[in-house]
């Protein structure tokens, strides 16, 4: 039973849904519109989950004293500090809440990005290599792009911003609309069989 | 050891070192080198200015945290600026949490600019859980969707709200995002509802979005830092900026002019040095 059940209910509401998409009567906008709201009420279900594994791990972490315990200790502290702001003192702008994020979490973030540029120049000189004839093509089109996509390229060059859209629009495009394509027959295989329960990965247990 | 040996076993320190004077120098020292108008980025404004003063509303989706901030907070404040400056409602939208700290980061810096006030100018929304659940149930009630503001303010007493019911009197989403909601706008918004979207994103993911401006999926696009700039220097050529008005994404463009000369100029000596060494060691 426990995995009929999810099965079922999978398998109706995908039909269901389904169905609904092509019938434009009061009654099917009405189940549209309820289900709508009970996949939010889901979503919310979904974060108290969330929430809780994640105490779950970090205070696991911290009995057994494992490497990094301290982290966990601030990970926990800074959820717990950062719901009792938002509950209790509210949010707002100007509020402590918002300081929180904006002089915290935000250079936190940053700077985590920021190293980024550091790290992928280092790795460009090292690792890109003209090694092979697709990679020299790769090479030669990301040199070009890099220079024309910066002022100081279409300085040097006039031309170049329009032979970069003429890059992005075709060879580009012709690639990435293939790569959607098979996106997107991929969605549809894998949705349909996950509705008629073919696929049972999201029921965990392998 | 020569000097092509060496430069093959540089000490990355040097290349950060480099990457940072790259980066500071042109942020200090601004050069103010003029950027190029992308036909995406003009197609994107010129939509906007054509939205009628209090009538239909723009909603911006604000699919981004503090990591790809610099390249798409410009993005949405300098569209806030246009809306606010032509008196277009605006909605603001955050489909993740940490997504909503950009908003209120965003309206508070431009908001004031223009005496912008919220409920008749626009409408900060709240986070909902359930991103596509959330701009389905949009198409069907705003109102119900979300029921409060940001301030706890119901939906349904604020003055812009009296004639913004569901997308119908939507006239343009866009998304500004470094993820792949943008296409998700398009697909489950754009296609069901019939409501015109653009898009902002970050220049990595620009690439990806050409098959959908080609199709009219998405109306314009403004695509990394060069979008932003291009922006910027559109409302301030338009006259839609305010005095001392602080091109954020234009001084940007600078620093990335020269981190990109100085990659490119690593890039071929890591390449000259690769294959004279290689030449080399096939003599030995």
């Amino acid at each position: 039973m426990k995995r009929q059940i999810p099965l079922a209910i999978a398998f109706i509401c995908g039909i269901g849904m389904i169905i609904q998409f092509f019938i434009p009567h009061p009654v099917s906008q009405r189940t549209y519109q309820e289900a709508l709201q009970w996949q939010i009420i889901v979503g919310i279900f979904m974060a108290i989950i969330a929430i809780r594994s994640l105490f779950v791990v970090h205070i696991d972490k911290i009995k057994r004293k494992k490497e990094g315990w301290g982290y966990s200790f601030i990970t926990l502290f800074a959820v717990l500090f950062t719901a009792f702001v938002g509950i209790r003192i509210g949010i707002g702008e100007d509020s402590l809440f918002s300081h929180l994020y904006a002089y915290i979490m935000v250079p936190m973030q940053s700077t985590m990005f920021s190293l980024l540029a550091f790290y992928m120049a280092s790795a460009a000189y090292r690792a890109f290599k003209a090694r092979t004839a697709q990679a020299t093509l790769l090479l030669v089109v990301a040199l070009i792009v890099m220079f024309g996509r910066v002022p100081i390229g279409e300085k040097v060059a006039p031309w170049l911003p329009a032979f970069i859209e003429w890059i992005l629009m075709y060879p580009n495009m012709a690639a990435q609309r293939g790569i959607l394509l098979g996106v997107g027959l991929g969605m549809i295989a894998t949705s349909l069989k996950i509705i008629l329960g073919i696929e049972r990965g999201y029921l965990g247990g392998g | 050891m020569n000097f092509l040996e060496k430069m093959m076993n540089i000490d990355r320190r040097w290349i950060y070192l480099l990457v940072g004077i790259c980066v500071l120098v042109p942020l200090i020292r601004p050069v103010g080198l003029p950027t190029s108008l992308t036909p995406y980025t003009k197609a994107l404004f010129d939509y906007i200015d054509k939205i009628p003063a209090d009538g239909p509303a723009v909603l911006i989706s604000f699919d981004f945290d503090p990591s790809t901030a610099p390249e798409l907070q410009p993005m949405a404040q300098s569209i806030l600026r246009h809306c606010f400056s032509k008196d277009i409602n605006v909605m603001c939208l955050g489909l993740m949490p940490t997504y909503i700290g950009m908003i209120d980061i965003a309206l508070s810096s431009v908001k004031d600019e223009y005496g912008a006030v919220s409920g008749e100018d626009f409408v900060f929304l709240p986070y909902v859980p359930g991103v596509t659940a959330v701009m389905l149930s949009m198409g069907e009630s705003i109102v119900n969707t979300f029921g409060r503001d940001y301030y706890g303010i119901p939906l349904d007493s604020l003055s812009m709200m009296q004639h913004i019911r569901n997308y119908d009197d939507v006239a343009l989403v866009v998304s500004i995002s470094g993820s792949a909601m943008p296409q998700s706008w398009a697909v489950l918004v754009g296609t069901t509802y019939h409501v015109k979207v653009g898009v902002g994103t970050t220049a990595v993911s620009a690439a990806e979005y050409y098959s959908w401006l080609q199709t009219g999926q998405f109306i314009g696009m403004l695509g990394g830092l060069k979008g932003a700039a291009e922006y910027e220097n559109l409302i301030e050529s338009k006259g839609y900026t305010i005095e001392g008005f602080r091109k954020v994404a234009t001084k940007g463009m600078d620093a990335q002019s020269f981190v990109h000369i100085l990659m490119i100029v690593l890039i071929i000596i890591g390449n000259i040095a690769f294959f004279s060494l290689r030449k080399k060691s096939r003599q030995i």
